[in-house]
């Protein structure tokens, strides 16, 4: 099956995109005209310039709608979300009671020099975001919340000493691809170290996909809007199905 | 408008504040740190680096036996000043190079150290002082537009992108520019030094990158016949080395915080008591305004329930900031407009929060801080959120207000994303202007029942912490529900007890 699709402006299949952005130049009818001739050079078609104006000198901002003719298979395409086990805190404590039969250690930080914890203090504290109690609110859950600017060295020590089954990064600051830099640097000394096999590994943050996390070599990745249930989910199921089989563990 | 509030109660906030900062006063006046007297080598005039890269305030401290450093560096570099003859720039050359070993002086008499150092203890209060005095001759030939004073962050990394980036956003509207430092930079025990291009969500403050962008402002405000204020960062580690080089570089306000440190960066308590006074001290000398850190606490847990906290932490920077020598028209006290855009009456809530502070604290250059907990990807929700956000601070006088960027939750800010945010705030304010001075506030409405309760909330905190001692409160996790134990935290090794002699020319 294959279901192809393009933007939907007021009528099926117009391909109608809007983008805005800023040319390094003095406004004037060339600036306007220059802003559609690179609209076109994107793939564009049917470009209209609806708005250029001077935000500074020697700078423009456009606002442009126009065509796109091309279109995606949606049915060719899946994205695997973390997020997908919808539980309840108390169905999770069960879970863990039951399959797990001890309580999960779970430690999380910003690594690195990232000091914005907006993220992962939704997911831990207590209180937790959008009315979903945070994992520190869980019996099962023995919750360690490390704060930020934490380095990659003292999670992994700390990861070691405490025997922790799941660890969570979080990374905001995504400038220059510190937060990839960052979040590579940690699975790799857990890798070095030879506990990587022993934690659940997720990464986090508003940059952050489920894709991007399997390709950093990570369990799973939590973006934005994700609940605490979700990770708290994703951790339980994860360690169950992995004493299930056997894994080796701490 | 205005919200009929109990006088009464006001007083006994500040009365508290009063009785919560005094014992920590004893503790700040008994006990100077590492960066207070790196402070006082930066005000001498020591700059620059060691052939290893050591920051030259560091390395001569360092060179301080543990012994003398309870007097003061003062005294050590003062000997060795008297016994050469040499200027501080020369002498910290000459200890850089290796050629000059500093204890070799110390039997040199305490007098002589008083009067080798006093000239250049004259020159550094001149040379702040005339940099005071120029902030006021431009802001006279230049004056700014009325408050609230349009502020953006420049983030880019490199101080010369950060250049073309403050000068656009100057054209564009802003009245003030923060150069965002580097994430990491809070947490450094020195600062780094010259000119910068590499950073991470910042840029790094140092006295080059101070004075470079100093420049690029001056020549847009001849420009655009309006002085546009320049703003960096007095927090973390280096407090009172920063306050030296803004004043020297003449930055216009500081952000600058009696306690956001301790929570929200993990430094020791005791540490940062004792540097964010003097680094006050040298604010106020210098004319700088200081913005604390309130919204912090909003960022960090629910906006409603922590609406006490920060009206008791702003009573709390009050009395700290009075007691360093600031007076209110140079404490800019914090804010932020963070409560959840899903909440019914929000706004109203925001309207009594910013309205209760502009009547607690007249005379303070009130700082607003936009929305940025709950923005998201949706650019547009949110350029809508920062639009009430603005009319919130025109109609309740705030003066300094950081203006939110639809893309807050995506990047830092685009060059075009400035430009929308301060059409946005400058739309919003002049079709507002005077809308605070034409309503009324319904006696027993929401607003003010409100502003009420956020006041009766704050006062019980400022009892509860000002019964068990402030660093026993921040123990007990009173603010932002964070835990820091007076001897925990980062730089705690460099505070020390002074000497019954102890000596910093600037202190007296």
């Amino acid at each position: 099956m294959t279901r192809l699709v393009r933007p939907f402006g007021d009528t099926s299949d117009d391909g109608k995109v809007q983008i805005s952005f800023t040319l390094p130049v003095d406004w004037s009818e060339a600036a306007d005209e220059a802003a559609r001739q690179l609209a076109v050079k994107m793939g564009l078609s049917d470009v209209q310039v609806v708005e250029g104006k001077a935000i500074a000198s020697g700078f423009s901002f456009f606002v442009i709608y126009a065509t796109t003719m091309q279109a995606v298979d949606v049915d060719g395409i899946t994205a695997p979300s973390a997020g997908a086990h919808a539980m309840s805190m108390e169905a999770i404590d069960a879970l863990v009671r039951e399959r797990v039969g001890r309580k999960i250690r779970v430690a999380g930080a910003c690594i690195g020099t990232d000091a914005h914890t907006v993220g992962i203090d939704a997911i831990l504290n207590m209180k937790g975001y959008k009315g979903d109690y945070g994992l520190e609110r869980y019996h099962e859950f023995e919750t360690h919340n490390l704060g930020s600017q934490v380095a990659v060295e003292e999670l992994v020590r700390f990861t070691k000493e405490r025997r922790i089954d799941a660890l969570l990064a979080s990374q905001a600051v995504t400038q220059k691809g510190s937060d990839i830099k960052n979040f590579t640097a940690l699975s790799e000394l857990l890798e070095a170290e030879n506990v990587r096999d022993n934690v659940v590994l997720i990464c986090g943050g508003p940059r952050v996909t489920n894709l991007l996390a399997g390709e950093l070599g990570y369990d799973a990745g939590f973006g934005r809007g994700t609940l605490p249930s979700q990770v708290a989910a994703f951790v339980a199921v994860t360690l169950a199905e992995r004493l299930a089989q056997g894994r080796p563990h701490w | 408008m205005e919200l009929r509030i109990d006088r009464l109660r006001v007083e006994r906030c500040r009365d508290l504040a009063g009785a919560i900062v005094a014992p920590v006063e004893a503790f700040i006046a008994a006990h100077s740190t590492v960066s207070v007297e790196r402070a006082v080598l930066r005000l001498l005039g020591v700059d620059g680096l060691t052939p290893q890269d050591v920051p030259l305030p560091n390395a001569i401290l360092d060179a301080v036996p543990l012994h003398e450093r309870a007097r003061g560096v003062a005294f050590f570099f003062g000997k060795a000043l008297a016994e050469t003859g040499l200027t501080p720039e020369s002498l910290g050359a000459e200890f850089a190079a290796g050629r000059c070993n500093l204890d070799d002086f110390t039997a040199t008499p305490d007098d002589a150290a008083r009067r080798g150092l006093a000239p250049f203890v004259d020159r550094a209060l001149d040379r702040i002082g005339a940099r005071r005095a120029e902030r006021a001759a431009r802001l006279g030939d230049l004056p700014q537009l009325p408050p609230p004073l349009l502020y953006v962050i420049v983030a880019s990394g490199n101080i010369y992108e950060d250049r073309v980036a403050a000068v656009a956003a100057a054209e564009a509207g802003a009245q003030v520019i923060a150069v965002i430092r580097s994430t990491g930079q809070s947490l450094l025990d020195f600062v780094p030094f010259g000119p910068t291009t590499e950073g991470f969500g910042g840029t790094y403050a140092t006295q080059a990158n101070f004075s470079i962008m100093r420049a690029a402002l001056d020549d847009v405000s001849e420009k655009l016949g309006r002085y546009v204020m320049l703003t960096n960062y007095a927090s973390g580690l280096c407090m009172p080395e920063i306050a030296v080089m803004a004043a020297f570089e003449r930055l216009d306000m500081l952000l600058n915080d009696s306690m956001y440190g301790i929570l929200f960066r993990d430094i020791n308590m005791k540490r940062t008591f004792v540097d964010q006074h003097f680094s006050r001290m040298l604010n106020a000398y210098s004319g700088i305004i200081i913005n604390t850190g309130e919204d912090n606490y909003l960022t960090t847990a629910d906006a409603v329930e922590q609406a006490p906290a920060v009206l008791a932490s702003q009573f709390i920077n009050e009395e700290f900031a009075h007691r360093a020598g600031l007076p209110d028209g140079q404490i800019g006290l914090g804010d932020a407009y963070e409560i959840d855009p899903d909440r019914e009456d929000g706004f109203l809530y925001q309207v009594a929060q910013a309205q209760l502070a502009r009547e607690i604290f007249p005379n303070a250059p009130l700082k607003f801080m936009p929305p940025t907990k709950h923005m998201t990807g949706d650019i547009f929700k949110g350029h809508l959120i920062d639009a009430m956000f603005n009319l919130t601070s025109v109609m309740t006088g705030q003066n300094i207000h950081l203006c939110g960027m639809p893309t807050e939750a995506i990047h830092t800010p685009f060059i075009g994303d400035r430009a929308l945010s301060l059409e946005n705030a400058r739309y919003i304010m002049s079709t507002a202007r005077h809308f605070g001075d034409e309503i009324a506030v319904r006696p027993g409405g929401i607003i003010e029942r409100r502003a009420h309760d956020v006041l009766a909330l704050c006062e019980a905190l400022l009892e509860r912490v000002a019964a068990m001692g402030l660093m026993q409160a921040i123990e007990a996790a009173l603010f932002a529900d964070v835990s820091r134990t007076p001897e925990g935290g980062r730089g705690f090794d460099g505070v020390f007890e002074k000497a019954p002699d102890y000596w910093n020319p600037f202190a007296a």
